[in-house]
């Protein structure tokens, strides 16, 4: 079952510290921009609102000045709608995995579809690694999934990753459509169980 | 963990399988699309080739981008035109049944589903869009999902899912003449928090749930959402099955019995297990308005806004303060008034314009000359009840535009919006900033009811004032 190409075991690089709790999907990607039948051109739409000052001119949000890969958020980030357009604006500004204290559940699930692990850490801990990228943003960090664990330059913390997810993203099946397609008999066989769909 | 409550039953009689990666497969009863968030699905499922597995357990209709004025072909916007086009020719691909504009049906898809019968109890309900808890008020379980999701239940009629802990809340009491479903699940969401949710179901009951109508438990369960909560219901009874009755997509003739037999039993137990028990006080509860820029930032009319230091986040209180250009010690009530949008998943039924109207008539006032005030029934189906009624002449009489169906102003993506630094009260479901389409504009969530008590003062004001 284990697909190589696709797993995701660790995720390497430097941090971008994104404080707040509460960071609504919203601002994620305002909704002005979903009216576009692709995803193609969500990685532009990142914060747009947020990222600018009024005048239209870029000010000094975390994505304006931070080029790293693993987004270092705080409490419920992500919540509000389900648009998936969230997480595949940051997978397409550069986000290759989020540490966070907690995520919201629709948008923690959209980020596996894409096999973006979403980590957390108790708030001291975030607290720290945000400090610490703020002050030096080249720090290595290294999100080792498979270990459930961060490492930011030598501090090494230990994580939560959810056994799902943790086994979707090591053993790379985090594509589900594959993995339930080839039950499609099944799905019939509880379809036909159900006594709603005779009705 | 939880046992034999209605989410325990429904959950194991969806269970396809365990998955390798420890998830769950799970049958989804009814696939709601809209424009929005399915192009993208549909354009993976063509990717790999694959048909819809279960067409007629999908739905489509259009709500988030139509106009809610002039509504001819094409749209002057473009962008919409074009969703709306990629929409009609996928569900003629596929062998979806649309409800469209020429349909008379077209709607909200969650204000569509439970009035057309299409939402049972028992089900599990699925829809790329996160308000889709709606559902559970119906007792189904209704899951808010993303689009890659989407293109798993296209392709294999199922999702991957977890089990959540389910969490009881019992709300004690009876609601105020001049209280909602509204302003209930505003005090739920203040009291347990906007991330208070995360990984529970809420199961809603008690007394004050019970005496609610259909279309107040429909406004309960959307807002679990904000709570944090990705699916809550309430457990079907006997107004569940009479809501039901004559559908035209629910169960009848022989059919009918056997459904009520199943609905009854997939019921949570008396002796039901569950991972958490809340109580909330019924009786205690006004109408709630938000001071802030997320949902559980909320008040009672009569109280004032918090210190931030009273708050579980100063920080984000503090900011929040200054995005509303309010102080602590402030009341909401009597704070100008410039937009009032009536409508949305939560607030776009028939009993939510009668109630306004009702309002509005009792107050034998106009609306204040200061403010723009638009009415958007949910679905065409309301709309035209609400002709029948006469409520749509009651709008107009008070200078409240009456428009098309749609979501309008709630997430601002067809041109209605609030403009540079508005206030609105609204009776949607988020109050983020930039949510209504101006990124200083501000949002104050209340009931239809305060909307239209505020509507005639200019400012925000107390509906039971009105009704004396």
């Amino acid at each position: 079952m284990t697909d190589d190409r696709k797993a995701v075991r660790r995720v390497a690089g430097t941090g971008v510290p994104l404080r707040g709790d509460d960071i609504d999907t919203d601002q994620i990607v305002p909704a002005r921009f979903l009216k576009e039948v692709t995803f193609d051109n969500m990685g532009k739409y990142a914060f747009y609102d947020a990222r600018r000052d009024d005048d239209g001119s870029l000010n000094d949000h975390p994505l304006n000045v931070y080029s790293g890969n693993v987004l270092v958020v705080n409490d419920n980030f992500g919540c509000g709608s389900s648009r998936e357009h969230a997480p595949q604006a940051l997978m397409r500004w550069g986000v290759e995995a989020i540490v966070g204290e907690s995520f919201a559940e629709i948008f923690a699930d959209n980020c596996k579809s894409l096999g973006i692990p979403t980590v957390t850490l108790d708030a001291d801990a975030v607290d720290e690694i945000q400090t610490r990228i703020e002050e030096e943003p080249e720090t290595p960090l290294e999100v080792d999934v498979e270990k459930e664990r961060v490492t930011v330059g030598e501090t090494e913390y230990d994580a939560n990753i959810g056994d799902a997810q943790k086994e979707a993203l090591v053993e790379g099946i985090w594509d589900t459509t594959a993995l339930m397609r080839s039950s499609l008999d099944l799905a019939k066989e509880t379809h036909d169980e159900l006594p709603y769909t005779d009705w | 963990m939880s046992e034999r409550t209605l989410y325990d039953k429904v959950w194991d009689a969806h269970t396809v399988q365990e998955l390798p990666n420890g998830q769950t497969q799970l049958f989804v009863g009814l696939h709601m699309i809209h424009e929005v968030t399915s192009p993208q699905a549909f354009g993976m499922l063509e990717e790999r080739g694959y048909e819809v597995a279960f067409p007629d357990r999908t739905y489509a209709t259009t709500d988030h981008i139509v106009p809610t004025d002039d509504r001819s072909r094409p749209f002057d916007d473009e962008q919409a035109e074009k969703m709306l086009s990629a929409l009609e020719g996928n569900v003629e691909e596929h062998g979806v049944e649309f409800f469209g504009l020429d349909s008379g049906r077209q709607g909200i898809v969650h204000i569509v589903g439970p009035e057309l019968g299409l939402t049972q109890p028992g089900m599990t309900v699925v829809c790329g869009d996160s308000h889709t808890s709606t559902h559970g008020a119906l007792g189904a379980v209704g899951m808010g999902i993303g689009t890659s999701q989407i293109r798993d239940v296209f392709a294999t009629g199922c999702i991957a899912a977890d089990k959540q802990d389910v969490r009881r809340i019992e709300v004690t009491g009876t609601l105020d003449e001049g209280v909602y479903a509204k302003d209930l699940i505003l005090t739920i969401i203040r009291q347990l928090g906007v991330e208070g949710g995360i990984g529970y179901v809420y199961e809603y009951g008690g007394e004050a749930v019970r005496d609610l109508g259909i279309e107040g438990r429909l406004a309960l369960c959307n807002m679990s959402i904000e709570g944090g909560a990705r699916a809550g219901y309430v457990n079907p009874d006997e107004k569940t099955f009479e809501y039901l009755r004559g559908r035209e997509y629910a169960p009848d003739g022989d059919d009918w019995d056997e459904a009520v037999e199943y609905w009854r039993s997939i019921a949570s137990d008396d002796d039901a297990k569950y991972d958490d028990t809340v109580e909330i006080d019924g009786d205690a509860i006004q109408p709630m308005v938000t001071w802030g820029v997320n949902p559980g930032q909320v008040i009672g009319i009569d109280e004032t806004v918090p210190e931030p230091a009273e708050t579980n986040d100063p920080e984000a209180a503090r900011k929040a303060q200054e995005h509303m250009d309010v102080s602590p010690g402030d009341s909401m009530k009597g704070v100008d008034v410039d937009v009032a949008f009536l409508g949305s998943c939560t607030n776009g039924r028939l009993s939510d314009l009668r109630e306004a109207a009702r309002v509005l008539e009792a107050s034998g006032r106009e609306a204040d000359d200061g403010v723009r005030a638009l009415a958007v029934p949910g679905s065409q189906t309301v709309r035209r009840k609400a002709e029948e009624e006469g409520l749509d002449e009651i709008f107009k009489h008070a200078g409240v535009q009456w428009r098309e169906p749609g979501c309008s102003m709630c997430i601002a993506m067809n041109g209605d919006r609030i403009e540079d630094g508005e206030l609105c009260v609204s009776s949607s479901n988020r109050n983020y900033v930039g949510r209504q389409g101006s990124e200083n504009g501000k949002t104050v969530l209340a009931s239809p009811a305060t909307l239209a008590a505020s509507v005639v003062r200019g400012e925000i004001a107390d509906p039971r004032e009105v009704f004396g």
